[in-house]
């Protein structure tokens, strides 16, 4: 199972969200939109280069994916009050130990969540 | 109870309108050419940042330039980008710098490797912008990230920068309240030529509290000519040139005057908007500018004492 399981997920969500298999999955708080893709990984909204027409300053034919993701979090329907709420909050630096595991096995036995001591709970 | 810095003292206090400035690069020279551009920019400043690689260009370290100007007597703002080092190398930075006496952090996510010299370069983003002002001020309480202790907690004042005329506009003091639930207590934004975008940023700023949580210092840039103004358009991460701001230098009988004309009413229109605590200054004109435009607008060091009076 836990060999099996990020091949499923990288299967699903790679075609739908380009999803890079960082294993602490926060699409629903980020408009359905991986902040993984960004080139800076940036988890906590845009950077200050996006450019005028709200492309990437790293690459200039893209939008950049945090100006998608907060433009998604208020518009997108179906999207539970909660998760748009989420948009705001202060993500964690990214664990890098988590990098290719299943983020539902993890979100399911809470190793998504657990953040360094000193970051206080997520 | 620890002794406030300068610069702290006057973001907490807001006594009069504070003035930052941000040092030059260095690429080699010795401790006298940094003391000869301190003592050129200090009279009129509250405090100087030392840049971290600009623009992805490598320079001397911006540790070096802040330890240099701590033993000289001057109160430098350490800027602090994410873009070249993880959390380690960040988190050891911080606390070597304190233990010289700096004390003043500005986290900022970096321009992209891709806008340097060398854009073969790793990009690392380790931390984010946010992320790095929420550790930063958690070492200001004596603890490394992974909770491990320090021997004695480095007294930090922590802030960061937001851009007011980046997209998504609207989003963007919602960004800088995200900074000041971290731990910002100042923000220097980025360079700006929209006046407009910065009062409605502002605005909604002092609207979601961020402009008294933290004192705000809008950036005006000292330019020479309108070559500058188009480089920047073109090829500064985040930075747009209105073209008919750059018309207007180019069709002047005095490009140099009228630079200085129109960085003066930037920053004069910048300090009129409630909310505003100070300014920053970049200064790429490298003559008496700085001092110029501190008297002219009455504001810095030294106008304490009008200030007070007048107050």
């Amino acid at each position: 199972m836990r060999g099996l399981l990020p091949v499923v997920e990288h299967t699903v969500k790679k075609p739908v969200w380009d999803c890079r298999m960082c294993g602490q999955c926060v699409l629903h708080s980020t408009g359905m939109t991986c902040p993984m893709t960004c080139p800076k990984t940036l988890r906590n909204g845009p950077c200050g280069g996006v450019r005028e027409n709200g492309h990437c300053e790293v690459k200039p034919e893209m939008r950049c994916i945090w100006v998608s993701a907060e433009d998604r979090s208020r518009t997108l329907p179906l999207l539970p009050a909660a998760w748009r709420e989420e948009f705001d909050h202060l993500r964690p630096p990214v664990n890098n130990t988590l990098k290719g595991q299943s983020s539902w096995l993890n979100l399911l036995n809470g190793s998504d969540r657990r953040t360094p001591p000193g970051w206080g709970p997520a | 109870m620890k002794a406030l810095n300068a610069f702290e003292s006057l973001c907490l206090s807001r006594e009069r309108k504070i003035v930052t400035a941000e040092f030059p690069s260095f690429d080699g020279g010795t401790l006298d050419d940094i003391r000869r551009a301190a003592e050129n920019l200090a009279p009129y400043v509250d405090a100087i940042n030392v840049t971290d690689n600009p623009a992805a260009h490598a320079h001397a370290s911006n540790t070096a330039m802040a330890i240099a100007l701590t033993q000289l007597g001057y109160n430098p703002i350490l800027q602090v980008v994410c873009r070249d080092k993880n959390r380690l190398a960040i988190q050891s930075d911080i606390v070597g710098v304190s233990m010289f006496g700096v004390q003043n952090i500005c986290a900022l996510t970096g321009d992209d490797v891709t806008a340097g010299d060398e854009p073969e370069a790793r990009r690392v983003y380790d931390l984010d912008g946010p992320q790095l002002v929420k550790v930063a001020t958690l070492m200001g309480t004596g603890m490394y990230l992974s909770g491990r202790k320090m021997t004695s907690p480095p007294h930090l004042f922590v802030g960061a920068v937001e851009n007011p005329s980046a997209p998504p506009l609207e989003y963007r003091a919602t960004r800088a309240l995200k900074k000041v639930e971290a731990g910002a207590r100042f923000l220097q934004l980025q360079i700006h030529y929209r006046p407009d975008q910065l009062e409605a940023f502002i605005a909604a700023c002092v609207a979601n509290g961020v402009a008294e949580r933290a004192a705000i210092l809008p950036t005006i840039c000292l330019t020479k000519a309108a070559r500058a103004l188009s480089f920047m358009n073109e090829h500064v991460p985040g930075i747009t040139v209105p073209q008919a701001t750059i018309d207007r230098v180019v069709g002047s009988d005095d490009p140099l005057e009228e630079s200085y004309h129109l960085v003066r009413e930037l920053a004069s229109h910048a300090l009129s908007l409630p909310g505003v605590a100070g300014l920053h200054i970049t200064d790429f004109r490298h003559d008496d500018s700085v001092r110029r435009l501190t008297e002219d607008l009455a504001i810095g060091p030294r106008f304490e004492e009008q200030h007070a009076h007048s107050a």
